[in-house]
């Protein structure tokens, strides 16, 4: 870890000045993704900017019916909190499938939408890897990529985005709050993240100088028939090999309005539109979340050690849409897949 | 005689423990304390070009940056370097020696500071150059290089001719990836400078007299110069049985400075230390159709440094567990460049019984068998390789009670056939078996006038539970309540102790403590019996036991003198014994531990995800000195059980020749998610012959064979094998 200097920003329009003022800054939140890249000298900022206590602890409703949740809500806080326990158990769920307490605790939402890949070369700077030094090569396309994309890779970088919260919120079409130096703006959550094309190491749309203030859910909350499906190598405290955050609504067994959004599989929530149509006015039943799972897996691509991903994803894909149908959701507590 | 052994007493320093006041290695303070950050090579093989350490040594509060080139004097002689475990061929690695860099993350300099935080942000800033050499770390790659070492038994009969000629045969290879044993306590070493040279390390090791002697050798010191302490382990598991390189690298920069050092490796770091090497265990089993068995032949082939051969007894244990006219036992090894692997609990067996009880279970499926008649067909009385009765063999009454518990009589051959909503069902067995050693320990026991009795040997408790079975057997010895007995341990000072592993030191232990509790006893008697008007005037001095802090009559506590009075009245402030643990040479049995394991696996048939829903461990390891420590100690192995079979590999990329997951979120072991039922069964052994006490210990034998079971119950739910360890959800999909 090499040395840093370090302010805590007095509020936002302070962060954004201090960020303006220190190119090679960093905000830091919970510190939970970004002190262990530091930690491996993965990150070196010149200096941290505290804005974990900028007052952007709230969670509340919108004048159209959708919650308002700021930036530094801890995850755990999140999961917990009632509204989003009654009218958003999806992004409930997708949080306590990440992570475990003790970090939940400490990360904030902000932060959760900003964490980086989990791919091992990009932590060891060791090795090559695009997104940590542009122009250097990309270790895992001819190496240990059992945990990478499959789907919207480029020849420089496979990398996944291990956030479970992103996934859920995906699904459910959040907006981004942006606070910049020319001022505020929101941003659809599917066009927060980028698609690695020949800048891995440009993550998100977030310019620099922008401060993320909060996220904003639209009122539809798909209560009723939801789940998140996480499958990774223990049961627990691992990130997802593939995941899925399914949304429904139906009249009778009728599909009336379909999400559904994949984790573990490319480096941003993976949504197809068209899978989703297709969903829509259909019976729920296996056959046509079959077919939903091969639009969504359009185009998807292996590499030497992944190829299992395809097929893992396309069976997890059927089993969450039918546990959103049946309202018999995921549980995150129970050691076991229902 | 025995309120404490053979119950279920609590640990003496649990309390210690939960409330923070057990101090670990890197905990101890002292004045002026410095420390030092480890800078690692980034390649596997290769010279240091050119090692700049000019803008670290820059740094404010950067007091010196130690390398091959800056540093106090090494010993430059094998033999100083050869630790107690060191394998017998090789050259033990040496750190900061030379510019040859050996193996991914071996330390090329050590960077001292007023505090941790900027000797890690300086060591970012010493600048290497390597000339890299070609170098090799994957085993399968290097397979057909393997050389063949002495192998753990002699061949019996024609193993290869029986095998090609068994009416049934069953042979395939195994593979064990490599793991590391990610103990909770990060190896640290605190080396304090009392001045003139001399030094008192608090280390981090298995083994505080085995650190003690090595470092007076590397550092050419007298032993009078050197005190090594290691109170308490948060958990070693075999890494701690070497000397590993922190406490050099520490006592080189307190020698450099002449001040107090820690020195703390970092996660990552500790992978760069020893491991369990990959292996391919290849297993042959020829049978005729009634499951007699006629040939045995497994050979592994393992991973070992280029420094030094390590190897264990992986292919041998089929020689005690089942009967065959035939047999070959062998070990090959694969020189690569990596670190030297290591003991990593059950160290061979876990690994190689693994192999066997896939195949013997694979060889019941090709015999149409019950998987356990077939372990029951081939029973063996004997040790086959000395053609030896055992001390005592209680491993058919581990099946039965093992059985019964898991309702194994239940079970439907028949893979795929049972099944519980949307996963499939599967059930699996194996045999566990390991050594019962006994090595030589002493101990010290210092009993004062007002009751209280002192025990000090120099051995570690690195979480086994040691303090308390010695403070148990000792209030035992000495008639006195646990709460009188204190235990010191871990100070190289102290009576002779070896590395604690191999699970022997707790017999070891107690029988030194019976020894110089004997001593005593025998003193007291004497003292007591001249008294005037003894009321043990007349008994026999054979026939004074120490009972409720008195000397008394066996089976009479009636008669009876109270220790304080017998020492009052021969002056004795306090009586001091020092005893050697003495057993009887006895080369006519053989002394092993066994186990019967069954384990209930869910598999989701879809998504392939397992779970491991029930595993019943039916022990049988002689007398267990305590039920709660020892049934912990079954229990923790049966969940390491679970990780080697489901989550623990050790991942390198062979084109840098570096670990990739050095870190515990990517290194996957069981967490709570992953475990659910286990039941363990101690299983009566009694057994007059291997000690006085009848124990043979319980280090490692909780994890042999769990491994096996699990894998044996995933292809009785899905018909699948898998032989590539650790079994993932993506090998059962393929
Ligand atoms: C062992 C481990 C296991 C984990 N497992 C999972 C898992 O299974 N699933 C999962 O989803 N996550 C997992 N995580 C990741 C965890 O969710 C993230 O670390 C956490 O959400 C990050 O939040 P933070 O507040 O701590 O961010 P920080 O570490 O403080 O910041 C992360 C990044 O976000 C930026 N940032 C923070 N706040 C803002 C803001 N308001 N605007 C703009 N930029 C901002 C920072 O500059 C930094 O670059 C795991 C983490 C660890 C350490
Ligand atoms: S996949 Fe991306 S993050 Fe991983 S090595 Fe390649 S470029 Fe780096």
């Amino acid at each position: 870890m090499i040395n840093f200097q370090y302010s805590r920003a007095t509020d936002v329009a302070d962060a954004i000045l201090l960020l303006s003022a220190h190119p090679g800054a960093k905000l830091i939140a919970g510190g939970t993704n970004l002190i262990d890249l530091m930690k491996e000298n993965v990150e070196e900022p010149s200096r941290l900017i505290d804005i974990s206590r900028l007052p952007l602890r709230k969670i509340e409703e919108t004048a159209d019916g959708g919650l308002r949740i700021g930036a530094l809500v801890p995850n755990s806080d999140l999961a917990y909190h009632p509204l989003i326990e009654q009218r958003y158990p999806l992004v409930a769920s997708a949080i306590l499938a990440g992570a475990s307490a003790q970090l939940r605790n400490m990360a904030s939402v902000g932060g959760n939408l900003m964490q980086r890949t989990r791919c091992a070369y990009f932590y060891d700077t060791a090795t090559p890897c695009n997104k940590r030094t542009p122009g250097s090569g990309c270790s895992a396309i001819d190496g240990l990529n059992r945990n990478h994309a499959i789907l919207g890779t480029s020849a420089s970088c496979i990398a996944t985005n291990p956030s479970d919260m992103s996934v859920a919120l995906a699904a459910l079409g959040a907006r981004v709050h942006i606070a910049g130096p020319s001022g505020e703006r929101t941003m659809a959550l599917a066009d927060f993240h980028r698609l690695p094309v020949d800048t891995p190491h440009i993550d998100t749309n977030l310019d620099i100088g922008e401060i993320i203030t909060a996220i904003e859910l639209p009122p539809r909350g798909f209560a009723h028939h939801y789940s998140y499906l996480k499958i990774r190598d223990r049961l627990s405290y691992a990130f997802a090999l593939v995941s899925v955050a399914a949304a429904l609504e139906l009249e009778g067994n009728a599909i009336s309005e379909a999400r559904v959004a994949l984790g573990g599989v490319a480096h941003k929530p993976w949504r197809s539109l068209e899978a989703e149509t297709a969903l829509r006015g259909q019976a729920a039943t296996a056959d046509h979340f079959s077919r939903a799972a091969d639009l969504l897996l359009q185009g998807a691509q292996a590499y030497s050690h992944n190829s299992f991903k395809i097929e893992l994803a396309r069976r997890a894909i059927v089993r969450t849409l039918m546990q959103a149908a049946n309202a018999t959701p995921q549980s995150q507590a129970h050691k076991k897949i229902a | 005689m025995n309120a404490y052994v053979g119950t279920p007493t609590s640990r003496v320093d649990g309390r210690a423990k939960v409330t923070g006041t057990a101090k670990y290695a890197g905990e101890f303070t002292a004045n002026g304390l410095v420390h030092g950050f480890v800078v690692a090579a980034t390649i596997p093989r290769g010279r240091i070009a050119r090692l700049d350490t000019s803008e670290a040594l820059r740094v404010t509060g950067v007091l010196d940056v130690l390398t091959h080139t800056h540093r106090p004097p090494l010993a430059d002689k094998d033999e100083a370097w050869m630790d107690e475990v060191a394998p017998d061929e090789g050259s033990p690695f040496r750190p900061l020696y030379d510019d040859n860099i050996k193996f991914n993350g071996q330390p090329i300099a050590l960077v001292v500071a007023e505090d941790w935080e900027t000797a890690k942000f300086a060591a970012t800033l010493v600048h290497v150059e390597y000339q890299e050499g070609a170098f090799g770390t994957d085993l399968e790659a290097g397979r057909d290089k393997a050389i063949e070492v002495q192998g753990p038994h002699k061949p019996r009969g024609d193993a290869a001719g029986a095998l090609a000629g068994a009416a049934v045969r069953h042979e395939a290879d195994y593979f064990i990836p490599t793991e590391h044993h990610n103990p909770m306590e990060l190896f640290a070493t605190t080396v304090v400078w009392d001045g003139n040279g001399r030094i008192t390390v608090y280390d981090k090791t298995q083994g505080v007299q085995n650190v003690h002697k090595y470092l007076c050798g590397v550092f050419g010191k007298k032993p009078d110069d050197i005190r090594v302490l290691s109170p308490y382990v948060g958990g070693a598991f075999g890494s701690g049985l070497r000397p590993q390189y922190q406490v050099v690298l520490a006592t080189l920069g307190a020698l450099a400075l002449k001040r107090s050092v820690r020195v703390v490796l970092t996660r990552q770091q500790m992978y760069g230390l020893g491991h369990r090497p990959a292996t391919i265990e290849r297993v042959g089993l020829g049978a005729k159709p009634d499951g007699t068995l006629e040939a045995v032949a497994h050979e592994a082939t393992a991973v070992t440094s280029r420094y030094e051969d390590f190897s264990r007894n992986d292919s041998g244990w089929a020689e005690q567990l089942y009967r065959s006219p035939n047999s070959r036992y062998s070990h090959k090894l694969v020189r690569l460049d990596v670190s030297t692997p290591c003991d990593m609990r059950a160290p061979g067996a876990a690994s190689g019984v693994c192999a066997l009880e896939c195949a013997m279970d694979e060889l019941a499926v090709a015999l149409k068998l019950d998987p356990l008649e077939l372990r029951l067909k081939c029973y063996s009385d004997r040790d086959q390789s000395e053609d030896l009765p055992y001390t005592s063999k209680q491993l058919r009454e581990c099946y039965a009670r093992g059985a019964e518990a898991f309702g194994w009589s239940k079970r439907n051959p028949t893979p795929r056939s049972m099944r519980d909503d949307k996963e499939l069902v599967g059930w699996g067995m194996a045999t566990g078996v390991w050594e019962a050693l006994q090595m030589p320990v002493a101990v010290r026991i210092v009993l004062t006038a007002n009751g209280h009795a002192e025990v000090y040997c120099a051995a570690s408790d690195i979480g086994t539970g040691t303090y308390t079975i010695v403070a148990q057997v000792a209030a035992d010895a000495l008639g006195l309540p646990i709460e009188s007995i204190s235990v010191k341990l871990a100070d190289s000072t102290l009576p002779q102790a070896p590395v604690e592993g191999g699970s022997w030191m707790a017999a070891s232990s107690a029988h030194a403590v019976l020894g110089a509790a004997e001593d005593i006893r025998r003193e007291l008697a004497r003292l007591a019996k001249t008294m005037p008007a003894s009321p043990l005037g007349g008994v026999d001095a054979a026939d004074v036991i120490l009972v409720d802090g008195t000397i008394a009559k066996a089976g009479d506590k009636g008669r009876a003198v109270s220790i304080a009075d017998a020492m009052r009245y021969g002056k004795l402030e306090r009586i001091e014994k020092h005893k050697l643990n003495h057993f009887a040479e006895d080369k006519s049995h053989a002394r092993n531990t066994h186990s019967a394991v069954f384990a209930e696996v869910k598999i989701d048939e879809q998504l392939g995800v397992i779970r491991v829903t029930r595993v019943v461990s039916a022990v049988a390891a002689g007398r267990i000195l305590n039920t709660k420590t020892g049934r912990s100690q079954i229990m923790g192995g049966v969940v390491w059980g679970i990780g080697m079979a489901l989550h623990e590999e050790t991942v390198t990329d062979h084109r840098f020749g570096r670990i990739m997951n050095a870190n515990i979120a990517e290194y996957h072991i069981p967490v709570n998610a992953d475990i659910h039922d286990i039941e363990v069964i101690f299983v009566e052994e009694r057994d007059d012959r291997i000690n006085a006490l009848g124990v043979k210990g319980l280090g490692e034998i909780g994890i042999v064979g769990v491994p096996a079971a699990i894998a044996n119950a995933v292809y009785h739910a899905t018909g699948k094998r898998i032989r590539r360890f650790p079994i993932t959800l993506d090998k059962l999909l393929a």
